[in-house]
């Protein structure tokens, strides 16, 4: 390891929760422009959690906090990982660590709102998890290897390869956001159902943790978009703008439904497209070693 | 100062007409926009900072009310919206009510009205703002509100 390395560690640790704070300014402003209001200032995220950290901490249990440790740890390996090009297989492995973690957090208060939120975001990793490892196959399919820094051997960026996955990516990434149509794991918008779903027992510093984790896990999540033309940073970085474009503005035009409706989509439309496309890939750029 | 720029608030109704819950809700429509306080109507009270408390209380709902108000981590503050929940309201000699939140309780700030306009319930919630970060500074901590198993009274 390097200092040029270390370097890299250290931009990520700082530089990646100050976007994703900026990046959740901007969705809550944009939200409330779409809906004809005037919204928050764009660094109220940053105001919401300097504040949940002055406020009292209020556990069920002692445990209840480690488990957030265990989540924000766990999002910035991967995403520490996805910044060096490592193994994306192992990446979606480090990451589905850090979802499991809120879970288990959620679970562990005994509250039954939790455990419905918690229940209910299993649904939500069972139905983005398979487009994730085909997301992977993909790769490795098109490069001989799981690792991301090969990604640069290829003659044309991965969105010509797979631009189905693409789109099923697209709707991962509104689950993974926790946005409408997909937000009943846990929302702000949820109460008269479910409280605060799998975050219910969660308050003061705890809160403030896993919203630092979110910051660490929005750059993560566009981070994958990004990896999509990650040849060309500024059409990469389009790519990423686009996607939280879409997240936000099927946030603001449709209502939370069932979770059956949701597996549904993705084992069904989502997951069949991916499949369609990864038989493509086989058949057309597959190079049996 | 950041407390007061992200005042979270739970919104409870204790044998409220609903006529005050309609104006708190509308405070968070378009036309007066509480979020751009950085207001967000929170469901659970142990992520709000602010309670507002709407209706008069009654021994159905007392121990749920003191229940919540155990519930929110400190600082707190107790904003009573309404006559109702102000002093009890045309409802003060009902023979299940008990009063005003005052009653059970410690109450910071009062919106008076039947029922108030979202512009007034606003203001309460700007004025608690002041009085959340005084209590921070003063590290005022909210005591537990003992409850009871049976609040009714014989003579009731």
């Amino acid at each position: 390891m390097n200092s040029f390395d270390i370097l890299k560690i250290v931009l990520v640790l700082i530089g990646a929760p100050i976007l994703g704070c900026l990046i959740a300014g901007i969705d809550r402003k944009l939200t409330a422009r779409l809906q004809g209001r005037v919204g928050p200032p764009l660094l109220q995220p940053y105001y919401d959690v300097v504040k949940l950290f002055k406020k009292d901490n209020m556990i069920v249990h002692p445990a209840q906090n480690f488990y957030v440790v265990i989540y924000v740890v766990f999002v910035i390996l991967s995403l520490l990982m996805l910044v060096f090009g490592m193994d994306m297989l192992m990446i979606i492995f480090v990451y589905t660590i850090s979802s499991v973690a809120l879970i288990v957090g959620g679970m562990s208060t005994g509250s039954p709102y939790a455990r419905v939120g918690s229940s209910r975001e299993i649904m939500a990793i069972l139905s983005y998890e398979p487009i994730l490892i085909l997301y992977a196959l993909a790769i490795y399919l098109l490069t001989g290897t799981f690792k991301l820094s090969a990604l640069s051997t290829l003659s044309s960026p991965l969105l010509a390869y797979i631009p189905l996955i693409f789109i099923s990516m697209l709707f991962v990434m509104n689950i993974k956001f926790k946005k409408s149509p997909f937000d009943y794991s846990t929302s702000h918008h949820a109460h008269q159902e479910l409280v605060k779903g799998m975050l219910t027992e969660y308050s003061g510093p705890g809160l403030g943790g896993i919203e630092i984790g979110h910051f660490y896990e929005y750059v993560f999540l566009l981070g994958l978009m990004f990896m999509f033309w990650s040849s060309n940073i500024i059409i990469g970085l389009l790519l990423a703008v686009i996607a939280f474009l879409f997240v936000i503005i099927m946030d603001n035009i449709t209502a939370r439904v069932y979770w059956q409706w949701m597996l549904k989509v993705s084992w069904s439309i989502l997951l069949i497209i991916s499949i369609a496309n990864i038989l493509i890939v086989y058949y057309f750029y597959f190079k049996p070693a | 100062m950041t407390l007061a720029k992200s005042p979270w608030i739970i919104h409870v109704n204790v044998n409220s007409c609903n006529g005050c819950d309609i104006e708190v809700v509308a405070c968070l429509t378009p036309l007066y926009d509480a979020e751009r306080f950085g207001v967000l109507n929170i469901g659970t009270p142990k992520q709000a900072d602010i309670m507002v408390v709407t209706g008069s209380v009654n021994y159905k709902n007392v121990n749920v009310l003191k229940n919540l108000y155990n519930q929110v981590p400190d600082p707190k503050v107790v904003l009573a919206v309404g006559a109702c929940a102000s002093t009890g309201g045309i409802f003060h000699d009902c023979y299940n009510v008990i009063g005003g939140v005052d009653q059970v309780i410690p109450v910071d700030a009062y919106v008076p009205g039947c029922c108030p306009r979202p512009e007034a319930i606003l203001d309460g919630v700007v004025a608690a703002l002041s009085i959340l970060e005084n209590k921070k500074k003063g590290n005022v901590k909210g005591k537990e509100v003992k409850m009871k198993g049976n609040e009714v009274p014989s003579n009731a």
